[in-house]
């Protein structure tokens, strides 16, 4: 059994009377990809800043990579990387120089830090751009300078706070398979946050989902999904007969008179869906369309967000 | 040894950022300069004759040139606040911040920076004096203690320039903030000896930190009586780096709001 690389508990804090994080508890394995998911304004961005060092929790108890936070910040800090929602890239210095800033202040050597920039320019496709300034980089290359930087130290855990918010679905794709070779080549842990559910989905080996400041549910994307209702078909019909016919034959889920739409539960196999056709055929009723729709997080996310705002 | 490494890699990441965009440092001389010509080349001639021995355009020139040089000075005090406060606003502090690294090397690097910076100002206005003809009568001794006393000074004002563009909640507000610092040369013997002012503004202009060291540069670089004008100095720029350097240092410590 191995230590987890962040552990926390009861972490808490409040902008005056507006409590962003109320209680939250963590335990991340080392090396695995954990992803925060929420709304906008959820606390994830205020959850990255406090596990970074970089603003202090009111209430709480966080290890991370075998140091307390608050009391031992500076070996948090060297075991740590960090790549924000927004660059943090230096514009007026080039791709190379803001890499060799980065060798300077963890202390490599002149050489050793010339060929790890030299390197991580390679790693990162960012050869031919080296010797320009960053603020002249699009998207998708200061991200991933940026991410380049924060490997410099070579950090056991990294946060990264959307890491591809803003970036066109192919540089999300690079981005994606980086961080995927991080956790494979070099067993480091990562700490992501983002809105994008597929990316959690793709990426993450725990998901917690982020409301109101408190977690409201955690687990691998399967355990999520399992959470909410299971997958249906949609049937909107041509005519009142047809929709009245099939929801006493059918057994819906639920049903929209306005839309004469039925939902029936499914697993969205290609068995279940034949039955049902050939049921439809038999009744000799119309159906106008069909929509197949298997569980995916966007229902867990929003069953689960939604939930809180009804109750609220 | 950690905090020396660290702020001297800060240091060259500023030298750098200067050398790439020299356009600030172009500014911070540019309204000394029209200062002096200003004064030597309009109004000169009358002042001149005011600072009585029939003094003329060449005597109002050397007895300006020390108020030009603290102008000089509090112009680099903006242009530091404006620089530190746009640097707080980048995310690469945000990322100095969760580093390993010694905590001070952010600000101490700007600051180094900046008197450099400032010292380079400094040197070129003083070179152009030089060209209208200031002509120094002193010797090299005299200059090197000039050079020390101002060394000081413009510590203690880039540490409170620091200060002014940390506390800045934007750029803008930062840009403005040190704005009265460019006046106090025009508040004191910079232009025109103080007890030419009435009553209570001529109080403010014997009491305020650059009067006593412009009569220092003065006393250093012509001649004049010292008095105990570079003590007062000295004291006033040790305790504005004293003061300057606590408050920047607590308001880079506190949780960043940006």
């Amino acid at each position: 059994m191995t230590n987890p690389a962040i552990s926390a508990s009861g972490l808490r804090k409040a902008y005056g009377k507006h409590l962003v994080l109320d209680g939250v508890d963590l335990d991340i394995p080392a090396g695995t990809i954990f992803s925060l998911l929420g709304p906008n304004g959820a606390g994830k961005t205020t959850m990255v800043k406090i596990l970074s060092t970089l603003i202090s929790a009111d209430a709480g108890d966080v290890w991370i990579a075998g140091h307390h936070l608050t009391k031992d910040a500076q070996a948090v800090r060297a075991a740590i990387g960090v790549t924000g929602q927004y660059s943090a890239v230096d514009g007026l210095l080039t791709g190379e120089e803001n890499l060799r800033l980065m060798a300077d202040l963890h202390h490599l050597s002149r050489s050793d830090g010339r060929r790890r920039a030299r390197e991580l320019l390679e790693q990162f496709d960012l050869t031919e751009a080296a010797g320009k300034p960053a603020a002249t980089y699009s998207g998708g290359m200061r991200r991933r300078l940026d991410l380049a930087m924060t490997l410099v130290g070579a950090p056991r855990v990294i946060f990264l706070d959307e890491p591809t918010t803003g970036l066109d679905p192919r540089s999300r794709r690079t981005m994606w398979e980086s961080i995927r070779g991080l956790v494979a080549d070099h067993g480091v842990t990562i700490f992501l946050t983002t809105q994008y559910l597929e990316e959690a989905d793709q990426l993450a080996d725990q998901i917690a989902v982020l409301d109101h400041g408190n977690l409201v549910a955690q687990g691998t994307a399967e355990q999520l999904k399992r959470l909410v209702p299971g997958g249906h078909i949609s049937l909107r019909f041509a005519d009142s007969h047809g929709f009245e016919t099939a929801s006493q034959g059918l057994r819906p889920i639920s049903r929209e008179e306005e839309t004469l739409t039925l939902h029936v539960p499914s697993d969205g196999g290609v068995r279940s869906l034949r039955a049902l056709l050939d049921w439809l055929d038999g009744a000799s009723v119309t159906v106008d369309e069909l929509a197949v729709h298997t569980p995916d997080l966007d229902d867990v996310f929003l069953a689960l967000t939604q939930e809180r705002e009804s109750a609220r | 040894m950690n905090a020396l490494h660290d702020s001297a890699t800060m240091l060259r990441r500023n030298l750098r950022h200067m050398l790439r965009y020299p356009t600030l440092t172009l500014m911070i001389i540019g309204m000394p300069i029209i200062f002096l010509l200003l004064f030597v080349y309009v109004f000169g001639g009358t002042l001149g004759a005011g600072l009585g021995q029939a003094g003329g355009r060449a005597d109002y020139l050397a007895y300006v040139t020390p108020g030009i040089i603290l102008m000089t000075v509090a112009s680099a005090a903006t242009a530091t606040a404006v620089t530190v406060a746009t640097d707080m606003t980048e995310g690469i502090v945000a990322r100095f911040r969760t580093m390993a690294i010694a905590r001070a090397s952010v600000p101490t690097g700007h600051v180094l920076g900046s008197m450099l910076q400032t010292l380079l100002g400094v040197a070129v206005v003083t070179g152009i004096a030089v060209l209208l003809g200031f002509r120094s009568t002193t010797g090299p001794l005299q200059w090197l203690a000039a050079l020390g006393i101002l060394a000081l000074f413009v510590l203690g004002l880039t540490w409170l320039s620091a200060a002014l563009g940390l506390v800045s909640p934007t750029v803008e507000i930062a840009s403005n903030i040190p704005m009265p610092l460019m006046f106090l040369p025009l508040f004191g013997s910079g232009f025109v000896p103080t007890d030419s002012m009435p009553g209570a503004l001529r109080w403010f202009a014997e009491h305020q930190p650059f009067t006593p060291l412009i009569e220092t540069l003065r006393s250093l670089l012509l001649g004049t009586p010292m008095g105990d004008n570079a003590t007062v100095a000295v004291a006033w720029g040790a305790g504005i780096a004293l003061v300057g350097y606590l408050w920047a240092r607590k308001l880079y410590n506190r949780d960043p709001v940006r």
